[in-house]
């Protein structure tokens, strides 16, 4: 999961890491006497809010006034901007980036430093960037930031600080479980201070069962995706029209991309999981008819998950919700025989294979108004 | 010679009175693994099925000799459970669990690593050689034995595939569950490696999907050291960006692991890459 800016900071604080000081903003009335430069920042999970004009600089009460007026409740590419974080303006001397993020190939936290930061590590040429796996039994140690430090030509005084720095970063991404951890720009002031201008974090949700502290609610997630989460359904909102019931992430994939190839469009990904409980198709049912589709379609292949069960709770959440709206299903798999009869009695269409499935759903989403 | 396992492999399984781990070694059990032992600590002293004795620790199911071990406990223990494992050097394990913190498998696969040990998984459903030996959840009643070695990052789409595969008459000689989460014990490098060993597979299966670029390292290794028929299928083609799209590991992350990089990837290295899933037997033939 993605954390805003100043959650971020508030974890580098935690450790730490220097930041500028700074106050949260979500109602005009939360601006506090101003007494120098400050800067106010969308808090937005997108890259580039300077350029799109979610930062604005205050270099008076009445700027700050105007400033937070014009930014609380625009739209920034699409997102609209509920918090700011205004934060007392640093003299900047230069700027670097850093970061610690997961090499998947490597299974290994992979450090990524250079001296020109400020600007997306992916336009920084290959040469200026220091990149290092780390091996995670080891962890960081010093040696790692000098190597870095010599590569970035950084003087004792400078090396020292950044040095500091990243032993502290690399406690953020392993204690608090982190997939990522950027600095850009990590900030040298005229007064020679190593700072943290800005804190992307993104931490792994897999690891929440072990930081009851964090208590926020996904800002990349739709309310229907986050009614789904808290259910325990893998649920993603598409733009489409056909309704999605699959089981398994790989097969539920597939079946968006079939139906994407017939020129269907889905309206949402819905893996079912392993289940053998007829409520949990059910309910499933709930979600995906709170997202208005012109047709279902369901897709599954049975192992764990058994057919008749999947039948039964199709059957039911028919009745339940007096489902109007065409529904055809695709079991396979075990148990497939009952359950294709289950649906048969209740008037279901069925069908023994994914791609006959496909085919009538989409054809059934065009007829429909 | 097979893939990893065959029957004469010795399985235990870490978590067997659990609800998963009853379920699905009872399966096995009926599959013709050798299960010699389970663990639930607590509750040892029981005998699962009336056969399969439960012990209380890894250390205690030692006496019976394991290759391997299936680990089949909530996603907080895992790290505990393969350590225990790896600790009493079985050299075997599978990790079935799915949300798995991603730290806590980067520990268990570099510690293997240093100790030779081979993990699978986590948030996969098993492995299985047709005919000798199957540890983990996938449906008995989809194999038949044959040539055709699968690896996959998933779990029902490997069943979709498998089912067409013995459908159409060929026949199964490894099926292998990488796992859907973005670090995992074993790569597609590593099992192409062990299915161009294999001398019962003369072709190969590679699933995979959105998120990272180990299929794209597979296609490089592939042009440069693959000597058997190669086919892929790749699934996540309609995901959009920056979504996971249920497995941990598919994502796209600033335009890093889309289907369409991988499946150029694969026809770079003349690998045929299938459109749908019942398309995977053709491209065999």
């Amino acid at each position: 999961m993605n954390l805003y800016e100043y959650m971020g900071k508030e974890i580098f604080r935690k450790y730490g890491i220097p930041v500028p000081e700074g106050y949260v903003v979500e109602k005009p009335a939360d601006i506090r006497e101003y007494k120098k430069p400050v800067v106010v920042k969308s808090q937005i999970l997108l890259g580039g809010r300077g350029k799109s004009g979610g930062i604005k600089f205050a270099k008076s009460q009445a700027d700050l006034k105007a400033s937070t007026e014009e930014l609380l409740g625009a739209k920034i590419r699409g997102l609209t901007v509920t918090k700011l974080l205004v934060e007392d303006m640093v003299n900047i001397k230069k700027e670097y980036y850093v970061s610690f993020a997961l090499n998947r190939s490597e299974r290994s936290p992979m450090l990524i430093a250079s001296a020109s930061g400020g600007v997306e590590i992916e336009s920084v040429p290959h040469s200026e960037i220091f990149t290092r796996k780390i091996d995670p039994l080891l962890g960081y140690s010093d040696f790692i930031g000098r190597e870095a430090a010599k590569f970035m030509k950084l003087d004792k005084n400078q090396s020292a600080q950044f040095r500091d720095i990243l032993g502290k970063l690399y406690s953020v991404f392993s204690e608090e479980d982190c997939e990522l951890v950027e600095i850009n720009p990590l900030m040298e002031t005229v007064e020679g201070q190593f700072i943290a201008a800005d804190a992307k974090v993104v931490m792994d949700s897999d690891s929440f069962f072990r930081h009851k502290d964090i208590n926020i609610t996904d800002p990349e997630k739709t309310p229907l995706e986050l009614e789904a989460q808290s259910k325990g359904y893998a649920f993603v909102e598409l733009d489409g029209n056909i309704g999605v019931i699959a089981n398994g992430a790989g097969l539920t994939m597939a079946t968006l991309d079939a139906l994407t190839l017939h020129k269907g469009k889905p309206r949402n990904f819905l893996d079912l999981g392993g289940t053998d409980n007829v409520e949990i198709v059910a309910q499933a049912f709930d979600l995906v008819l709170k997202a208005n589709p012109k047709a279902i379609l369901v897709n599954i292949f049975g192992g764990v998950t058994k057919g008749d069960t999947v039948a039964n709770g199709i059957v039911e959440a028919k009745k339940r919700f007096n489902i109007k709206k065409p529904i055809v299903v695709r079991l396979s798999g075990v148990h497939e025989e009952e359950g294709r009869k289950i649906l048969k009695d209740a008037g279901i269409e069925s069908f023994p294979t994914m791609m006959e499935a496909i085919k009538m759903v989409v054809k059934v989403a065009g007829e429909a108004q | 010679m097979t893939v990893l396992v065959n029957k004469n492999t010795k399985v235990i399984v870490q978590g067997i009175t659990g609800h998963q781990g009853s379920f699905h070694a009872g399966e096995m059990l009926k599959f013709g693994t050798r299960i010699v032992a389970g663990t639930s600590p607590g509750k040892g002293g029981t005998k699962f099925q009336d056969q399969v004795p439960v012990v209380d620790s890894v250390s205690e199911a030692m006496a019976f000799e394991p290759d391997a071990t299936m680990i089949s406990v909530a996603a907080p223990f895992v790290k505990d459970a393969a350590f225990e494992a790896i600790d009493n050097g079985i050299k075997i394990i599978y990790v079935l669990t799915e949300k798995v913190p991603f730290h806590d498998s980067m520990e268990i696969v570099h510690e293997a690593k240093l100790r030779g040990i081979t993990v699978m998984g986590p948030n996969g459903p098993g492995i299985t050689v047709p005919g000798e030996c199957k540890i983990g959840i996938m449906p008995n009643q989809i194999f038949r034995q044959g040539d055709v070695a699968v690896a996959s990052r998933s779990g029902t789409l490997t069943y979709e595939i498998v089912d067409h595969i013995t459908r159409s008459g060929l026949g199964e000689s490894a099926v292998i569950g990488l796992g859907g989460d973005p670090v995992v014990g074993l790569t597609y490098i590593d099992v192409l490696k062990l299915f161009e060993a294999d001398e019962r597979t003369k072709r190969i299966v590679l699933v995979g999907e959105i998120g990272g670029n180990n299929e794209e390292l597979a296609a490089k290794y592939i042009r440069e050291h693959v000597k058997k028929k190669v086919v892929a299928y790749i699934t996540g083609r309609s995901a959009p960006p920056g979504k996971r799209m249920g497995h941990a590991g598919a994502i796209i992350e600033k335009g890093v692991g889309t289907a369409e990089s991988k499946i150029k990837a694969f026809e770079e290295a003349g690998v045929k890459v299938a459109e749908f899933p019942d398309d995977v037997p053709g491209l065999l033939k």
